[in-house]
């Protein structure tokens, strides 16, 4: 009962951190390395939803939805994988020279609705909804997807797993991820469902901040056709997202809030 | 025997190339640290449009496996601008690495990759990285083909006590 409960907490962290990237809790991947050489390497990823970056503080994210893409577009699996008190980790062995992609994808329904003067909640998880009883008034549907990517190279950098999927708040990168550098510019665009997202505000963190008293976050807002660009001014990790609102929600009456998260690490020059 | 002849910018002289050479010196410091290894070294050149030229990449060659490849992206501006995109060990560039003291490498004007450069500024990179050390990266510019000989040197702070460059027409 008890650890049910916990459970319970932890995914509504997690998909609550999904579904509101802006607020005080961030969740996050980091990987071991991003840029790797000589083949035959592994990478170790953890992955937490905490308020610093990049440091376990709070709750570990839950890895039932992720999935990692080989540099041939083929699915890899992780090794180890294990959730602790405060996170989550799990090793990725790279076979294969080129990109891989990690990602842990949410998608959840809130609901609520009055029935008989009292206050119900849900949550459900997966497109299913639990029954609404045909009396009940003020019904309001949210739907949260949510999606966390990193990405790691071994060798030179391909592009095959960058191409966006089509569904939900997705980064499409001119300048490969794997490619960043202190004092550079690079260009990425958002799409929503696979279109320019024009308009929406990306905000950047660098990591590192328990040990600043400054977040030192910057935003950068994409243009008419979903793109922007960010000139890094250090070397480190960064953590990036941005969320949309719109009614293009796949339940039917409900509004969608979807979002998009990355950590992406800039080397020095 | 092959002889280049390029005009001169300004056209004044042609220079025939055949005997020309380029001398690069890599100083590597001797450290006083408790855990010392060789550092891993790239040398190239840098021309127009970042266009690189490998002189020399010093790494752990002989590690079984080839393991010793796992460190080459700690020099990461070589590993960014052409490292990742070669199959290492390569004929004529890689080599073992070297113990502290002066180093020089001699590259004969008639032969690659010397031979290839065209005409024009180039900047001769030198990047070193040290397991459980630091890195860092050097730079001299200079002017090919050379019309007089020059020698031009930069002094590094860390990893590198200075790299030079002797241009011989």
């Amino acid at each position: 009962m008890r650890s049910a409960l916990k459970l319970a907490a932890l995914a509504l962290a997690a998909a609550t951190a999904l579904a509101t990237p802006a607020a005080a809790h961030r969740m996050w991947m980091l990987p071991s390395a991003t840029v790797l050489s000589g083949g035959d390497q592994w990478v170790t990823v953890d992955a937490a939803v905490s308020n610093d970056l990049f440091y376990f503080e709070h709750v570990p994210l839950r890895l039932d939805n992720l999935t990692i893409t080989a540099p041939d577009g083929s699915p890899a699996k992780p090794e180890n994988v294990s959730t602790g008190k405060y996170r989550s980790t799990f090793d990725v062995h790279l076979t294969q020279p080129g990109t891989y992609k990690m990602a842990v994808t949410n998608d959840a329904v809130f609901g609520s609705y009055k029935l008989g003067g009292e206050q119900k909640r849900f949550r459900a998880m997966g497109g299913k909804l639990p029954e609404i009883p045909e009396t009940a008034t003020d019904i309001r549907l949210s739907q949260a997807q949510g999606r966390l990517e990193i990405f790691v190279t071994s060798g030179k950098p391909t592009e095959t797993v960058l191409k966006p999927t089509g569904k939900g708040l997705e980064l499409v990168a001119e300048t490969h991820p794997n490619n960043l550098a202190a004092g550079e510019e690079a260009k990425f665009a958002l799409v929503l469902d696979g279109q320019p997202a024009a308009d929406v505000e990306v905000e950047v963190v660098p990591g590192g901040n328990r040990y600043r008293s400054k977040l030192n976050d910057f935003k950068v807002k994409t243009d008419k056709d979903g793109k922007f660009t960010i000139k890094w001014p250090e070397a480190g990790m960064y953590w990036l997202s941005a969320s949309v609102q719109d009614d293009k929600a796949t339940i039917k009456n409900a509004r969608r809030r979807a979002s998009y998260t990355a950590t992406l690490e800039v080397m020095p020059q | 025997m092959r002889l280049l002849v390029y005009a001169a910018a300004g056209g004044i002289a042609a220079t025939p190339l055949a005997a020309a050479e380029l001398l690069v010196s890599v100083e590597i410091p001797r450290l006083n640290v408790s855990e010392y290894h060789r550092p891993y070294v790239a040398v190239w050149l840098e021309g127009a449009g970042q266009k690189v030229t490998n002189l020399a990449v010093w790494y752990d060659l002989e590690m079984k496996n080839g393991e010793g490849a796992k460190w080459l992206k700690d020099m990461r501006t070589w590993w960014r601008r052409s490292g990742r995109e070669l199959a290492m060990p390569v004929d004529g560039i890689s080599g073992a690495t070297r113990p502290p003291g002066r180093h020089q490498i001699a590259f004969a004007g008639d032969r690659a990759p010397v031979a290839e450069l065209a005409p024009g500024e180039y900047t001769l990179v030198v990047e070193a990285a040290r397991e459980v050390g630091g890195r860092e990266l050097l730079r001299v510019p200079f002017q090919w083909p050379p019309a007089a000989p020059v020698k031009a040197e930069q002094k590094g702070e860390s990893e590198l006590a200075a790299i030079a460059v002797e241009l011989k027409p």
